[in-house]
């Protein structure tokens, strides 16, 4: 009896929690006419995929930008990662307390804040918005992410360094020989972590990305700000966030585990 | 030491970047919030007017306000739930794997796709609330993004929803970390149900609490996309907070001076949040 209350509870909770993607999936596949007209909570009557066609017809421009934008900016971001917090572990040198504290507190930091600083320098040094200064910011702006990879060295045994040392292994080779081989779940942690931040990126790809070409986040707010509540296109609106969630709920799908070890550690150690 | 000296050769980019992007810029904002910048950046010192300005200013004020109000839901709901949900997977029940995933599938999702979900479900003309009508519930009414008293929480439940399931991993594996053999002991002294839950249980969850705490807090302190998605700060003004009114002064409004020092005190928030933690520790790596 109370391990069926105990089911119960849990499997409602479930339901609260998937409602709205499952709501917004089942309305996607209605007609304009029939959202306007037609309840909420019926089910489609002629279930079409109108709606997403004219999402897709709207948007895969941008879902391409996001896609050019977020590969590239992960693989970089992680790699330099890698790279700082490997050296950040593992070598001491004067001052690594305050590099410590200060990375952690940038870790912190919001981003806003270098907002103005960004806008202005690129209006002095008369940089456009593009796809290539929106990575480079990302690139910067992630490099707290080493903080993720130091942790992850702290228990790496430094007997391995030394045996490859005393093989006569340089810094390169020891990273590329011994450590990076031995560090592929924390790659996978954070390749998938970041991947899902730069994707759902707003702020920065709304000021610094490109007008015409802008990523997948600004153009579906831009998508749902445009209509007016009550005469909205609600169908459309839907299958068009639907389509921007796909992505990271994909990666989710596929390595869930690896993504809540990845932001169950970022917040206990980050 | 070749090896050495290289491997410190790589830091220099993450320090010179560190310095100029991070800190630097920083200090430039800090530095533009006592000029007189308004439409464009000047060099004019004014001391602490803008600042003055700010905290005269009622929209500011009542952003502020705006943030106590949801950061006092944002923080306490997810909490209470994330508890509930973690202690409830503890009970080893069957399913656990899909049950987290589902539980946990909104963190996947961007601030903007949560906001316009919501900005739909939340729809007084068509959304929940007309699904709750047309159950037989005529006089139903679920109006929260129309009424300016009640447009912060409407960002509360959109927000709760998305971020829940992370507490709830968090409570999860301080649940997971504790030892067996204590809890084992509590139950042969007769402790159970309740009781094990208030004094043996709770007591050793204080680490989670603290990481959520940390994540949450800032959090709070940072909504920015949700707002603009979901209510546009609106009705009127009565759902911004103070993310919002930074980036309508320094962007919308052009006066530079003003979001400068708005987005100056958003740092001294949370700085006054990860400050005590980024100390205590780097203190304890130099001893680990």
């Amino acid at each position: 009896m109370k391990r069926l209350t105990l089911y119960l509870l849990a499997i409602a909770a479930a339901v609260v929690v998937a409602l709205p993607l499952l709501l917004m999936l089942m309305n996607s596949l209605k007609s304009g006419g029939e959202i306007q007209h037609g309840s909420f909570l019926a089910l489609p009557r002629e279930p079409g995929f109108a709606a997403w066609r004219q999402a897709w017809a709207q948007l895969s421009g941008s879902f391409g930008i996001s896609l050019m934008l977020a590969v590239p900016t992960v693989l970089l971001s992680a790699g330099l990662a890698a790279l700082n917090g490997f050296v950040l572990c593992k070598y001491r040198f004067r001052g690594e307390r305050w590099v410590g504290l200060l990375l952690v507190l940038a870790f912190f930091l919001p981003i806003k804040v270098y907002l103005l600083p960004l806008a202005i320098t690129m209006a002095r040094l008369g940089l456009d918005r593009s796809l290539g200064l929106l990575i480079a910011i990302h690139v910067i702006y992630s490099l707290p992410l080493a903080l993720f990879f130091r942790n992850h060295f702290l228990a790496f045994p430094d007997e391995l360094l030394q045996a490859a040392r005393l093989d006569g292994a340089g810094f390169w080779r020891l990273l590329w020989r011994v450590v990076l081989p031995l560090s592929r779940p924390i790659f996978v942690v954070v390749l998938i972590l970041q991947f899902t931040t730069i994707w759902n990126e707003y702020l920065f790809g709304l000021v610094f990305g490109p007008e015409d070409a802008r990523p997948i986040t600004a153009a579906l707010a831009q998508l749902s700000a445009q209509t007016e509540t009550g005469a909205r296109a609600y169908p459309l609106e839907m299958a068009a966030a639907l389509l921007a969630a796909a992505p990271t709920l994909i990666v989710y799908l596929l390595a869930g585990r690896h993504f809540t070890r990845g932001l169950v550690a970022g917040a206990v150690k980050g | 030491m070749n090896e050495r000296r290289t491997a410190l050769a790589c830091l220099i980019p993450l320090l010179l970047i560190g310095a100029v992007f991070f800190y630097g810029f920083l200090l430039w904002t800090g530095w533009l919030s006592l000029t007189r910048s308004n439409l464009l950046p000047s060099n004019d010192f004014v001391g602490l007017k803008q600042y003055e300005r700010l905290l005269l200013d009622p929209r500011w004020q009542a952003a502020l306000w705006n943030l106590l109000r949801f950061s006092f839901a944002f923080v306490l709901l997810p909490l209470a739930i994330g508890l509930g949900l973690a202690l409830l997977l503890d009970q080893r029940l069957r399913g656990e794997g899909l049950l987290r995933w589902v539980w946990l599938h909104p963190m996947a999702l961007s601030m903007v796709v949560t906001g316009s979900a919501w900005r739909w479900l939340m729809d007084p003309e068509q959304g929940i609330a007309e699904g709750v009508r047309s159950l037989g519930w005529t006089g139903f009414r679920w109006d929260w993004l129309a009424q300016e008293e009640m447009a912060v929480y409407a960002l509360v439940v959109a927000a709760v929803w998305q971020i829940s399931g992370f507490v709830m991993a968090l409570f999860l594996a301080g649940l997971r970390g504790i030892d067996e053999s204590m809890l084992q002991a509590a139950r042969l002294d007769g402790a159970a149900g309740w009781k094990l839950l208030r004094r043996v249980i709770l007591p050793q969850l204080g680490p989670s609490l603290f990481s959520a705490l940390l994540v949450l807090l800032p959090a709070a302190i940072k909504t920015f996309d949700l707002v603009v998605v979901l209510t546009e700060g609106g009705p009127g003004q009565a759902s911004e907070l103070p993310a919002f009114y930074m980036f309508q002064m320094a962007f919308e409004r052009s006066r530079l001076g003003l979001g400068a020092a708005s987005s100056m005190v958003l740092v001294m928030m949370v700085l006054s949040i990860a400050l005590p933690y980024a100390i205590v520790r780097s203190r304890r790596r130099v001893t680990a």
